[in-house]
């Protein structure tokens, strides 16, 4: 099964013909299910998922299942990639200390995301496999479940509920407005942000190369072949800015998992 | 799913979610038990090689250090000992010398003593033999000129000497003179 059989429109569409430019939606996110098991259907970003797995372990089992310590050149990009996640990302936020316990935590799912993304523009699989509300909730959830345990673990049941909605050092008066803000903005919003803001922008991102996509071959009739050079151009170009987009929004989310963890380390924040 | 329904991508698909947690806890769970514990193990190593090859470098370092000081002192010793032997010799050649001189005096001395000896010797000899040769002669020749008359030969041997004792005190004074 190919994308193009997914999206809603007739392959042999172009301007002129007098049919109207079949435009991406929500359909272009609706998979038919490539098989049932059981009720249970598996369909396309189901796959890509799992081979998001295979693609990750894959790699880093070949660079570091059996590691040296003049490293080849396998185990030298995937350490590159360790290291950037391991320094850059969880010594920066949580710090070396507290934060070693988190690093296959956050090494993993930042790889494992950005895979996910990749999806994004590998020729057939050419879907982002976060722009399905699941994948990200699925993870949002597991980071909300990790903090808030840590939360709970660090600083006993009302220290932890005092370190999720008070913030000392302001007026009296303003308590009482703000400690349901904050205990809503903490526990039941940042879960949500922090899902949706993976979840759109590859969502987005996946539109606006349907519509370019989808649009040079729409254009491809008469002088319409001269826009739909534009257009492919901005493909291209779109594309490029994916592979930006993607591994900076990979690198936000785990930022963000780093940084609630720190915050349910350390009171006072 | 079914595409007739009305769709909310806000609304997580449960399966796609159970696929998703499963996805991802695979991968989780592969590095939390064996990549990163492996890879962690190797790092510190690496360090530790590198740390430890620093450390060793320090060490060899001192070492030469050490053995510089030694072989410094070793040639202070030895350049202090061969001063000592130097002065040492020279002391001895001086002796040496010294005691060679006086021996060389002494043996001088000695060869000059018996040189004198010998000449003083020689001398009362040749004056012992000078005497008599003389006194024989001024005898006979006297006896020739005087005749056979002088036979009384105590008189004449006292003559003789008078004459001979005369003759010493003038040779002795002019010696003096």
């Amino acid at each position: 099964m190919s994308a193009d059989q997914m999206l809603a429109f007739e392959t042999d569409c172009h301007i002129f013909d007098g049919c109207g430019f079949p435009s991406p939606g929500l359909s272009s996110f609706l998979f038919k299910p490539m098989f049932e098991v059981g009720g249970f259907e598996f369909n396309k970003p189901m796959l890509l998922a799992l081979l998001s797995t295979l693609v990750v372990c894959g790699f880093f089992w070949a660079a570091f299942a059996k590691p040296k310590v003049v490293p080849g050149k396998l185990q030298m990009v995937g350490e590159a990639g360790y290291d950037f996640v391991r320094r850059g990302i969880v010594y920066e936020t949580i710090g070396k200390k507290e934060g070693e316990k988190y690093v296959p935590f956050i090494v993993s799912m930042f790889f494992f995301i950005w895979i996910m993304n990749i999806w994004s523009v590998v020729p057939l699989a050419q879907f982002p496999v976060p722009s399905l509300i699941a994948f990200p909730a699925g993870l949002a959830g597991v980071v909300w479940l990790t903090w808030m345990s840590i939360n709970f673990k660090r600083h006993g049941f009302v220290g932890g509920i005092k370190n999720l909605c008070y913030m000392p050092g302001l007026p009296k008066a303003i308590y009482p407005l703000l400690i349901p803000i904050e205990f809503l903005s903490n526990v039941l919003v940042r879960p949500f942000t922090h899902a949706v803001r993976l979840f759109a922008n590859m969502f987005a991102g996946h539109l606006l190369l349907l519509i370019f996509t989808i649009a040079s071959w729409y254009l491809l009739n008469g002088i319409g072949i001269a826009y739909a050079g534009v257009s492919f151009v901005m493909v291209v170009v779109m594309t490029m800015f994916e592979l930006f987009i993607q591994a900076l929004q990979a690198y936000v989310f785990v930022l963000l998992a780093c940084t609630y963890i720190e915050g349910a380390l350390h009171a006072d924040h | 799913m079914a595409s007739e329904e009305e769709q909310n991508p806000l609304v997580p698909e449960i399966p796609e979610l159970v696929v998703g947690l499963l996805a991802f806890g695979i991968v989780f769970w592969l590095f939390y038990a064996k990549l990163v514990p492996s890879i962690n193990k190797v790092l510190d190593e690496r360090r530790e090689a590198i740390e430890g090859g620093i450390e060793k470098a320090d060490e060899a370092q001192a070492e030469a250090q050490r053995v510089l000081e030694e072989y410094r002192a070793q040639l202070a010793d030895a350049r202090h000992e061969a001063a000592r032997l130097r002065q040492e010799a020279q002391e001895q050649g001086a002796a040496l010398i010294a005691e060679m001189r006086a021996e060389g005096q002494r043996q001088k001395e000695a060869i000059i003593e018996a040189g004198h000896t010998q000449l003083e010797a020689d001398r009362k000899q040749a004056a012992q033999a000078l005497r008599q040769d003389v006194g024989r002669l001024a005898t006979d020749l006297a006896g020739r000129i005087v005749g056979e008359s002088l036979e009384d030969h105590a008189r004449q041997s006292r003559i003789i000497d008078r004459f001979l004792g005369e003759l010493e005190e003038r040779a002795e004074e002019g010696v003096r003179r």
